[in-house]
This record gives structure tokens, C-alpha cells and sequence, in this order.
């Protein structure tokens, strides 16, 4: 129970004065997403096949190695901005947003310092 | 958590059926939601059988025969009834929209009538709108300008400038809109919801109106703007055929291009 004025809890604590760093990041990596997916099937299309030295030595084409490393990249950072808005929407508990926004950052960068470190090997090493 | 399932207190029970009087002409039949907070009782919904012959051809004109003739219990907002005071928005049919610019044949079968989705109800159709008012005067809704205006007339605008604010301020705050959008659901305590969205847009294109930025930095917040997802629902739903989609759209740009 509040006596708190309707206006003064919509005025709350203010405007966070950010939102238009995130909305545009997320449209950017969109376009982003768009070149690079055409650019991985349409090379996974065109490889003669999908054995595992095909691959490798796919991967290990300087100019695939970065591609793939800016896609997974991208593809992470892409994921974590729509995770987030996720939680935002639907978490409304404090202390498990907060965990859960916590959580989905941690697993994102992993998953991106994996996938980079993974093709970095790859290619390096072949 | 967002929850899923309204609270046992909320889910809709079986209510009473009111059957036409003998001799009634083309019979249509209204579903309507009842709830009487006083009664302690769950909501219910009771059927009205109308004889449409002999009643207006709107939505309202039935729920005002009800009421007349069949169930003066029957709760429910309307003024002006020519859709320019936004006091009868309901969701009819599945929709929200007006009840008084709704007509009865458009819709097949039942008319099915709720208040507005999601909002607390106070009684029967009609809902509790002190948070999305509250909304409203939080984006200050009045000319803001430091330029005193001209001694002897008022401030001019030319006709180009005026076109940019004739449709967002045709908005008549019915509250179909934001009450159709589920991100206004979900976060309505901190989302401003299209219609308040709608209102900020029509003082941030006036051409007399000097403060653009302030307005800007007021709705700059991941809550209050970015929680729009351009769903889209609330251009679908607008009875007045506005489109505060597109305006949350055009605010989205303009703070986008204040920083390139």
C-alpha cells in the first residue's frame, strides 16, 4: 500500500536517458547478420563437401577464419541484446532479473570467446 | 514472472442468461462480462438476448437497451456516443475498439463484450485508467516554449507544419490502443504505452513548441520508449484509424539522429 501520487510512480526514478545505444546495436548487428549468413550458406553450399577435412580446411582459409569469427561474434552479441529484452519483458522479480541478465551476459561472451578460440585453433593449426 | 493465468479471484465464471421477451423480432445475442467487486464474487458472463429490430444499429445502442430494458445493473462508460470522446472503449469481438462506432451486424455471431484487456476493472466494463492518465500528463502535454509569443496574435504555424500534428492530435485517449499491446501489459507500470507515446510525438513535431530535446531526453529510456517491439497491435486496433506505431517509430529516429 502506497499514498504515493499517480504521476509521482509513472515519473518513478526518471529516464534512464539510454535505450537508443542498444535498439540501434541491435539493428546494426541485424544488417550485420544479414551479409554474414549469406556468406556462410552460401559457402557451405558451395564446398564439396561436408567431411570433417572439407571443413577444416575451409576453416582454415585466412579471409573464412575472420568471417567466421566476426559471424560468431555478431551472432553472440545479436542473441544477448534479444535475451535481454527477453528478461526485461518478462522477469520482474529483482533479484532474479538481475541473475538472469547476469547469466545471459556471462553465457554469451562464453559462447563467443569459444566459438572465436575454436576457429582460431583451427585455422592457425592447419 | 509474467503471469499466465489471471489469479483465481479473476477467472471468469457461467453468469446469467436474460432470454428474449415472446414476439421479439431478429434476436442477437451479447455476452457481456460482469463483475461487481462488492459482491465478493469471480466475474461472470451473462448473455442478453436483443431483439435488434427495434435497437439502434451500434453496439452501444444494445448495451444501452440492456441496460434500459432488460438489466439496469449492467455497468458501463458513454458520452458522447458519435466516437469522439473515447469513454466507451470496450473489446468487442475480440478487439479493442469504440462500442458506440461498432455496429452490431459486422459482427458474426455472439457479441462478445470485455472492458479493456489487462487494466484493473472497477466494475462490469468499466476499467481503471488513473495509471494511463497519469502517463498522459507525465509528457507534459502543453506547448513548452521560451520564445513569449506575439503581443498581438497567436503563434503563427504554416500550413506545412500544422499537417505534421492534425493526426496524432486527433488522438481522443480512449486507451484502445495501449490496452491492446502486450508489452503494455507486461510493463505498464514503466512502459508509457502508444497512446502516451502518441501524445509525446504530436508535441515533439509541433513546430511551435521549443522543447524537442528535454521531451527527447524524458522518453529516452529502455522502459518507458524501447519497451515498444513494434508489435503493431495498437494501429491495428485505434478506432480513429490513427497510427501510434509509426509514430514511436519516428520518435526511435529522432533520437537516433540526434547522436550521428
Amino acid at each position: 500500500m502506497s499514498l504515493r501520487s499517480p504521476l509521482g510512480r509513472v515519473l518513478g526514478l526518471g529516464s534512464a536517458k539510454e535505450g537508443t545505444d542498444h535498439w540501434w546495436g541491435q539493428r546494426v548487428s541485424a544488417v550485420a547478420l544479414i551479409i554474414l549468413g549469406s556468406w556462410f550458406v552460401y559457402s557451405l553450399l558451395r564446398l564439396d563437401s561436408l567431411t570433417y577435412l572439407d571443413v577444416i580446411r575451409f576453416i582454415g582459409v585466412p579471409l573464412n577464419a575472420v568471417l567466421l569469427s566476426l559471424l560468431s561474434m555478431t551472432l553472440a552479441y545479436h542473441s544477448y541484446l534479444g535475451v535481454q529484452v527477453v528478461i526485461e519483458d518478462y522477469v520482474h522479480a529483482p533479484g532474479t532479473k538481475v541473475v538472469s541478465l547476469l547469466l545471459s551476459r556471462f553465457a554469451h561472451v562464453f559462447v563467443a570467446i569459444a566459438a572465436v578460440y575454436a576457429i582460431l585453433v583451427i585455422g592457425i593449426g592447419s | 514472472m509474467a503471469e499466465f493465468r489471471l489469479p483465481p479471484n479473476s477467472r471468469i465464471k457461467k453468469g446469467k442468461h436474460f432470454a428474449a421477451p415472446a414476439g421479439a423480432g431478429t434476436i442477437k445475442r451479447f455476452a457481456v462480462y460482469r463483475y461487481d467487486p462488492d459482491s465478493g464474487q469471480n466475474p461472470r458472463i451473462d448473455t442478453y438476448e436483443v431483439d435488434v429490430d427495434s435497437c439502434g444499429p451500434m453496439v452501444l445502442d444494445a448495451l444501452i437497451k440492456i441496460k434500459n430494458e432488460i438489466d439496469p445493473t449492467l455497468t458501463f462508460r458513454r458520452s458522447c456516443r458519435e466516437g469522439i470522446c473515447g469513454s466507451c472503449a470496450m473489446n468487442i469481438d475480440g478487439g479493442n475498439t469504440l462500442a458506440c462506432t461498432r455496429a452490431i451486424d459486422v459482427v458474426k455471431g455472439d457479441v462478445r463484450i470485455y472492458p479493456l484487456p489487462h487494466m484493473p476493472v472497477v466494475k462490469d466494463l468499466v476499467p481503471d485508467l488513473t495509471n494511463f492518465y497519469a502517463q498522459y500528463a507525465s509528457i507534459k502535454p502543453w506547448l513548452q516554449a521560451r520564445t513569449p509569443p506575439p503581443p498581438d496574435r497567436e503563434r503563427l504555424q504554416s500550413k506545412e507544419d500544422q499537417e505534421l500534428i492534425n493526426e496524432p492530435a486527433a488522438c481522443i485517449l480512449c486507451a484502445c490502443c495501449s490496452t491492446s499491446c502486450p508489452s503494455y501489459w507486461w510493463n505498464s507500470d514503466r512502459y508509457l504505452g502508444p497512446a502516451a507515446l502518441l501524445a509525446a510525438y504530436r508535441w515533439l513535431v509541433d513546430s511551435r513548441d521549443e522543447a524537442t530535446g528535454e521531451r527527447l531526453d524524458q522518453l529516452e529510456d529502455p522502459f518507458r520508449l524501447y519497451r515498444c517491439h513494434t508489435i503493431m497491435n495498437c494501429t491495428q486496433a485505434c478506432p480513429k484509424e490513427l497510427n501510434p506505431a509509426k509514430a514511436i517509430a519516428e520518435t526511435k529516429k529522432m533520437l537516433a539522429e540526434r547522436r550521428h
